[in-house]
């Protein structure tokens, strides 16, 4: 690499300036039209600047009630998380010692990414199917009576939620723990430390700003899932799902105005998590290790 | 794993108590610290996968499934596939249109994903910038792909921007009405959401790189596009091969950026699988999963063989 920039570099900066345009333009867009005036329609002019359609939407004056998928999507999206967090960090320990079938959970886990969603999904909502038949006609009196179906938002709709969001987690505690030094271990183990008190008092708080990356990534993916939750949600669908519902349906700002509000609480629990990874690092950075210090 | 926590971490900071357990001193064993794990994928991703492979052979009505061993499932697919045969039947017809997409799709996003990696992996020079670029590029990522996909819809609809913006030109008489709700916008969409997954990989294999081979290759008099093509795409090979096999499943087996761009008038495989679906036929349904299924691991081993192949020239 030369002292000055080559004109090489100026094409791909240019490029890449285009490319970041691609990505955010039409995203800009939608936030800018979501504020259009109460007879404005789907796209330009604006007719006036105005939050007429973010009110309608929380009202439910619209087409559809949205607050339900909103509140569900919420709570399966957190549900998710700390599931995540937890399977993907104790498989994450689990990989660090040689177990029996490690290979194996390995590729099924990275397989899970690859097999397109939809089959994954039919696949969960006929397991819940043969389930509820075989309930139905074998199972205890005071259960088949009224069962109408196993599935739903936190049955068949977690499982295949976590289908999608542990192999990311998996791959974030692999990237952790090639950078993790051994040696911090190593000592507590000599100081007499018992494995959970090395977990509890030195590896966790070191791991922890990426464990948090990890809870990102849990939350983030589940809210906005479809394609895994398409066949496999039971009677309720979750906020994305309703927002494709939409798309063919609504012909006015208001679905602008809910793109936004989810765009927004994505960027809010982005902006929670670099925060809080944020803090622990400086707090890291002040004090060392805070080893034992609970 | 939470009672032998509680029963620890009681005694945990001074270890005053009695003398620690088995378990305290070898520490939890892997495989049941793997377990949780391990149990979500074989409930809710083994055993899904082995019930669509059974049901595919199961027959129906138009009621229910019906437990049995047939055929049926897979002869009604391919239906006429045989008698038309010069011409393609409805089902070779859409799986060779979705492999046109995957295709496209592939070869934007390899070209548009190698250029920006490229870029942030050789020509920006502090790790910083390169950092504050990467996450610059992740943030669209984190949103809903309904909501990148409609938001196209302002700029290529009949009165959108680029139509405005044609009109006003005196390019066009009249608004280009192919922008939205057709091939093009599903293959501009899936660019637009799938790239990401191809810079990722390839920026990866990128920073891999030693950075003295490319001084070394300079010194030895290379060109910079000899360098490029002999030195850093065979180096980023596994980026590029994992980066492809992503974007290339993915559209494979997407249903829902073919129905929202594609107005629902595009056929995919995904599809297929999906309006089997919604019309509760289940072993039909599964069967065509059996299918997409198999068709897109050929996908991904056929695209290791070009890419090995290539190595080997």
């Amino acid at each position: 690499m030369g002292e000055g920039r080559s004109p090489a570099f100026y094409w791909l900066a240019a490029f890449f300036a285009l490319f970041v345009l691609f990505l955010y333009g039409p995203m800009i867009v939608i936030f800018i039209l979501s504020f259009q005036g109460p007879t404005g329609g789907l796209t330009f002019p604006l007719n006036g600047v105005s939050t007429h359609w973010f009110e309608r939407l929380w009202h439910g004056g619209g087409i559809v009630d949205i607050s339900d998928a909103f509140k569900r999507s919420l709570e399966l999206g957190l549900v998710v998380m700390i599931l995540t967090v937890l399977l993907s960090l104790s498989a994450g320990l689990a990989f660090r010692k040689r177990f029996r079938g490690s290979d194996l959970l390995f590729y099924v886990a990275v397989a899970s990414l690859i097999v397109p969603s939809i089959v994954t999904s039919l696949g969960i909502a006929l397991e819940f199917r043969l389930l509820d038949d075989f309930l139905k006609n074998h199972g205890p009196a005071w259960l088949a009576g009224d069962l109408k179906t196993t599935m739903g938002t936190f049955t068949s709709g977690l499982g295949a939620h976590l289908t999608w969001t542990l192999p990311f987690g998996l791959l974030v505690m692999f990237a952790i723990f090639n950078r993790f030094d051994g040696r911090y271990e190593e000592a507590a183990r000599d100081l007499g430390a018992t494995p959970w008190q090395t977990l509890r008092y030195v590896i966790l708080p070191i791991i922890l700003p990426s464990v948090i990356g990890v809870g990102l990534f849990g939350f983030t993916l589940s809210w906005d899932e479809i394609a895994r939750s398409s066949q496999a949600m039971g009677e309720h669908n979750t906020l994305p799902m309703e927002l494709q519902a939409l798309t063919t349906t609504v012909t006015t700002p208001e679905i602008y105005a809910l793109g936004t509000a989810t765009t927004g609480v994505s960027f809010a629990v982005i902006a929670l998590a670099l925060i809080a990874i944020t803090l622990i690092r400086a707090r890291q950075a002040r004090f060392g290790s805070d080893a034992g210090q609970a | 794993m939470t009672a032998i926590a509680d029963t620890t971490s009681n005694t945990a900071p001074e270890r005053t108590a009695a003398a620690p357990t088995a378990i305290d001193r070898v520490g939890v064993p892997g495989w049941l610290q793997a377990m949780p794990f391990g149990l979500v994928f074989l409930f809710f991703f083994v055993i899904p996968l082995i019930l669509v492979v059974i049901v595919s052979f199961w027959d129906y009505n138009d009621y229910a499934m019906l437990p049995s061993f047939t055929t049926r499932s897979y002869t009604e697919t391919f239906e006429g596939c045989l008698a038309q045969f010069p011409d393609l039947c409805t089902i070779l017809k859409t799986y060779l249109s979705t492999a046109k997409f995957c295709f496209i799709v592939w070869l934007t996003t390899l070209l548009i994903g190698f250029t920006i990696a490229y870029f942030l992996a050789f020509h920006v020079r502090t790790v910083t910038m390169q950092m504050v670029l990467f996450l610059v590029c992740t943030i669209p990522f984190w949103t809903s792909n309904v909501i990148r996909m409609i938001s196209w819809i302002p700029l290529l609809g009949r009165n959108g921007l680029v139509n405005l913006a044609l009109t006003r030109a005196h390019i066009v008489d009249k608004p280009v009405e192919w922008l939205l709700y057709s091939p093009f916008s599903v293959g501009l969409a899936f660019t637009h959401l799938f790239t990401f997954f191809m810079v990722v990989p390839i920026f990866n294999s990128m920073m891999r790189i030693d950075r003295r081979l490319v001084e070394a290759a300079y010194d030895s008099g290379a060109s910079g596009w000899q360098t490029l093509w002999n030195l850093i795409v065979p180096l980023s090979k596994p980026g590029i091969v994992i980066g492809s096999i992503f974007v290339v499943t993915i559209v494979m087996g997407d249903f829902i950026t073919f129905d929202v761009m594609g107005g629902e008038q595009i056929a995919s495989a995904g599809k297929v699988v999906e309006t089997r679906l919604n019309a509760l036929q289940f072993p039909p349904a599964a069967a065509n999963a059996v299918i997409l299924l198999a068709v897109t691991l050929l996908i991904i081993v056929g695209l290791n063989r070009i890419v090995d192949v290539r190595r080997e020239l």
